[in-house]
């Protein structure tokens, strides 16, 4: 009697646990309202807010203008943490090409735009400890942009 | 006693959260899902505007409903099938504070009328900014994709997203009255009879019996990942790729290892190897195609060696087009695809 009564409550209140809502979006979007240098700046110290290193930034942008191609502000900022990409190449090789973890930066006129992939639509494993794995990516990625949107 | 404590305790949480998560705004759900591409303003981007009196005006709340629901497949909007209905009426709610009034109200009779005059009428005086089959115009909305002939990329009529939240009323209303502030004219204005419009409106909803011509099929999902073993070792499958990108035309612009930048200098695991090549002509080309599609882009092979074994990785891109729900980007991501696998079987076997 006592178990189910208690785990009835437990179930309960972890079902509902604050948190942040489960949107199965394919792709996270944020429009950012700064011009690109500001919101290039805010990024980097969100992605060191949430412990993660930023591994690189690819300049796509310089790439094509000096390939005489026209094109406004463009990067592509990766991040990760150390151990957990290392774990993660080691452990799901098919995570390979994804990692480290990125984000791609644009300029949209006087705003900024954020685009990063719903790692859990990408990777619809049926292994749990993956699917724990891509949540925490996703929950991450969702803090970080909810930061970026200044909200 | 202590389960009794438990249980209210568990129904109290689950009271307070549910009632957190009840009273997310419609102001928080539109910045977080629709601002990036509609503005924080409404006033539009990679989306259309959604602040026109004439638009607002026009439109029911259960057309709203629908669009974010479904979204417009390969159109870019994407489908929210996992908001809550709450959710959406408060999106509903937040984007009517932009013009606030009665929406108009529709009898819900079927328009009647000739389709194949429709199609004549559709011919002459849609087909230029809608396009032939209704695919809409290139790009979408204000700003989404260079070059643009218009202020506003017309929407496509022969989605089935839009298809099934447009009544026939509504429709006819639009071409009645246009939207003033867009491209799209009052047809009425422009010397069209009621009849004709009628017409046009039976045309476009036979859009609804036309199966989506193959290339605006959103691509069906595949692996996320493509992984070839190679027969040769770390340095020679290294070495071979770099050959076969050069002979694809692409250039090499950028090698390291995977954790390069993570770890301290010197640190890093050589066997664990980047290399990314461009065609800048075809990144410039997708770039203005989807900006979006940058995220993977130049092309990256990664070669690893673990257990005596030899490993290629890369990722699928057909796999992105409908991540990206743009089937304006399925042929590039064919073309991508096939230059992946040749140049990884170019150099592995
Ligand atoms: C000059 C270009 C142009 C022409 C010609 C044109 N349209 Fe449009 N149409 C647009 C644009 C742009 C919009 C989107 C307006 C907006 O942002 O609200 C639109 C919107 C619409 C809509 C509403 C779609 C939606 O998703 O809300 C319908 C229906 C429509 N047009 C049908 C037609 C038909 C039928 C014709 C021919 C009689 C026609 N249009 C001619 C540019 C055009
Ligand atoms: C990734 C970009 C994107 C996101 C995110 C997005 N939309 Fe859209 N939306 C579009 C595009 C593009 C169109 C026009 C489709 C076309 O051109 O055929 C559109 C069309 C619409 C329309 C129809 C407008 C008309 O004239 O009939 C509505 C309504 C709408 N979106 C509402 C929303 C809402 C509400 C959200 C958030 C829940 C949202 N959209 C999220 C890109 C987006």
């Amino acid at each position: 009697m006592k178990s189910r009564f208690f785990w009835h409550a437990v179930i309960l209140g972890l079902l509902f646990l604050p948190g942040l809502p489960v949107i199965a979006e394919d792709l996270l979007m944020a429009r950012v309202p700064m011009t690109f240098p500001e919101a290039m700046l805010k990024l980097q110290s969100t992605l060191k807010k949430y412990n993660h290193t930023l591994s690189r930034v690819q300049r796509v942008d310089i790439g094509l203008t000096a390939k005489g191609y026209k094109t406004d502000k463009y990067r592509i900022v990766f991040y990760g943490q150390a151990d957990e990409i290392r774990q993660l190449a080691d452990e799901y090789p098919q995570l390979i090409p994804y990692l480290p973890h990125k984000i791609a930066i644009f300029a949209e006129e006087e705003e900024t735009m954020l685009v990063a992939v719903n790692p859990e639509m990408l990777f619809q494993a049926d292994d749990p400890n993956l699917q724990a794995i891509m949540k925490k990516w996703h929950n991450d990625l969702q803090l970080i942009f909810k930061d970026m949107r200044q909200e | 006693m202590l389960c009794r404590a438990l249980l209210l305790l568990g129904l109290s949480i689950t009271a307070i959260t549910s009632q957190a998560a009840a009273s997310k705004s419609g102001e928080e759900l539109y910045r977080q899902h629709c601002a990036a591409c509609h503005g924080y303003d409404g006033n539009g981007g990679v989306g259309v505007p959604l602040t026109l009196p004439d638009f607002q005006y026009s439109v029911t709340n259960n057309y709203l409903k629908a669009t974010i629901r479904h979204g417009r497949p390969g159109r870019v909007m994407p489908a929210f099938p996992s908001l809550s209905n709450a959710d959406i009426k408060a999106l509903v709610k937040y984007i009517r504070r932009w013009a606030p009034g009665k929406p108009f109200r529709y009898p819900v009779t079927p328009v009647l009328g000739d389709a194949k005059h429709g199609q004549q009428l559709y011919q002459q005086h849609c087909m230029a900014c809608h396009g032939p089959l209704g695919e809409g115009g290139k790009g979408t909305g204000l700003t989404f994709s260079r070059p643009r002939d218009l202020p506003i990329i017309a929407p496509a009529l022969n989605n089935p997203g839009f298809l099934k939240a447009a009544s026939d009323q509504f429709i006819k209303a639009t071409l009645m009255n246009g939207r003033e502030g867009t491209p799209m004219v009052s047809f009425l204005k422009q010397g069209l009879k009621e009849q004709d419009i009628n017409d046009l409106v039976v045309y476009v909803r036979s859009f609804e019996q036309n199966p989506l011509p193959k290339e605006q099929k959103p691509l069906e999902a595949k692996e996320a990942t493509i992984a070839f073993e190679s027969s040769y070792d770390l340095k020679t499958t290294i070495a071979n790729l770099k050959d076969a990108a050069i002979g694809n035309n692409f250039i090499i612009i950028r090698e390291q290892t995977l954790d390069e930048g993570l770890v301290e200098a010197g640190k890093e695991n050589p066997q664990q190897h980047i290399i990314y090549f461009c065609n800048f002509g075809f990144l410039n080309q997708a770039l203005a195609i989807d900006p979006r599609v940058g995220l993977f882009l130049p092309c990256r092979i990664t070669v690893v060696e673990k257990d005596g074994k030899v490993m290629v990785y890369a990722l699928n891109p057909s796999r992105l087009s409908p991540l990206f729900n743009n089937s304006e980007l399925n042929k590039l991501c064919h073309e991508m695809n096939d230059t992946y696998v040749s140049i990884i079987e170019d150099a592995t076997l």
